[in-house]
C-alpha cells in the first residue's frame, strides 16, 4: 500500500513537473508571438528551417542538422563528439523551459548555421515543430 | 621577506577560492567555466595553455573553432579571470610570446598522439577528434590521462 501511494505520489508529482514545463514553454512562446506580432506559429515552417542546407554561415555547420542529426527525437553530437540530447520535447521534456538558455543557444546557433540571428518568428516555428515531435 | 609575502598572498588566495587546497590548474574548478565550456565539449583544464591564450580565446568567442560560442558579459568576463588566474605563463614547448590557440597542435601532444593514434581517432566515430579527451582517457575530466 505503502509503495503505491509512493508511485501515485510520483506520478502525481511528473505530471505537476510536465504542466510547469508546459507552462514554461507557452510563456516563452508567447515572448516570440507578440515580438514577432503573429498570433500562432508554422510546425511546417520550423521544420523546414530545421532541415534546410544554408552558405551564409560558419563552413561546418550548414544546417542544423550537423549536430542535432535529422531525427529530432535521436541524440546529436556536436563537433567535438560529445552527446546533444534530442530536441524534441516529447523525448526531452526539459527542452524550452530556460528562457536565458533558449535565446543563448538560438542565439549563438542561428548566427553559426545561417550567419544571422534568427527572427522572433522563426523561434517560435523551430519551438512549435520540436513540440511536435 | 619577498618570500613571506608571497607565501601570505597564496594563504589568502586559497583561503578566498578553496578552503582546502590550492586551484589545481588540471581540473577545471568554476562552475561557471565548467558548466559553459562542457555544454559542447569536455571543459579543457588552464593548465594546457598559457595564460595568453586563454585571454585570445574568451576574446573571439564568436568564432569559437568555426562556431559561435559567445556568452553573456557576466559570465565571459568570470570564465577569463578564472583561466587566467590558474594558467601558467609558460607552457614546455611553447614559444614564450606564443598564444596557441589548439592543445592539439601543442608539441607533447602531438608526439604522445602518433599517427597511429590520429588514424584510429579519425576513422572511431565515437572518437570523432582528437579533441574528444575522455573517448579515450575516462579520468581526464579529474585530470587523470595516465590511463593510456
Amino acid at each position: 500500500m505503502k509503495k503505491k501511494l509512493g508511485i501515485a505520489t510520483g506520478a502525481a508529482m511528473m505530471i505537476a513537473a510536465g504542466v510547469m514545463a508546459n507552462g514554461q514553454r507557452d510563456a516563452i512562446l508567447s515572448g516570440f508571438a507578440a515580438e514577432a506580432g503573429v498570433s500562432s506559429f508554422s510546425v511546417d515552417a520550423g521544420r523546414t528551417l530545421f532541415l534546410s542546407q544554408n552558405t551564409g554561415g560558419k563552413e561546418a555547420t550548414p544546417s542544423c542538422t550537423s549536430c542535432h542529426s535529422n531525427n529530432p527525437q535521436a541524440q546529436g553530437r556536436t563537433r567535438v563528439g560529445k552527446v546533444i540530447e534530442p530536441m524534441a520535447v516529447s523525448v526531452n521534456p526539459e527542452r524550452f523551459t530556460d528562457p536565458e538558455k533558449v535565446e543563448k543557444w538560438f542565439r549563438r546557433n542561428c548566427t553559426s548555421v545561417l550567419g544571422r540571428e534568427c527572427t522572433a518568428e522563426e523561434k517560435g516555428n523551430f519551438m512549435a515543430f520540436m513540440m511536435s515531435q | 621577506m619577498k618570500k613571506l609575502m608571497t607565501l601570505a598572498g597564496a594563504a589568502a588566495l586559497t583561503l578566498a577560492s578553496l578552503p582546502t587546497q590550492a586551484a589545481s590548474p588540471w581540473v577545471v574548478e568554476n562552475a561557471t567555466a565548467q558548466e559553459e565550456c562542457s555544454a559542447c565539449h569536455m571543459a579543457y583544464a588552464p593548465g594546457f595553455l598559457p595564460k595568453r591564450s586563454w585571454q585570445a580565446i574568451m576574446a573571439n568567442l564568436s568564432d569559437h573553432f568555426g562556431e559561435d560560442a559567445s556568452l553573456g558579459d557576466a559570465a565571459r568576463q568570470e570564465i577569463e579571470l578564472y583561466f587566467t588566474a590558474v594558467a601558467p605563463r609558460q607552457v614546455n614547448g611553447v614559444a614564450a610570446n606564443a598564444a596557441p590557440l589548439r592543445i592539439t597542435d601543442l608539441r607533447w601532444f602531438r608526439g604522445e598522439h602518433g599517427s597511429r593514434l590520429r588514424n584510429r581517432a579519425a576513422n572511431d566515430p565515437n572518437i570523432a577528434t582528437m579533441s574528444n579527451c575522455t573517448a579515450c582517457h575516462r579520468g581526464a575530466e579529474r585530470g587523470f590521462f595516465d590511463d593510456d
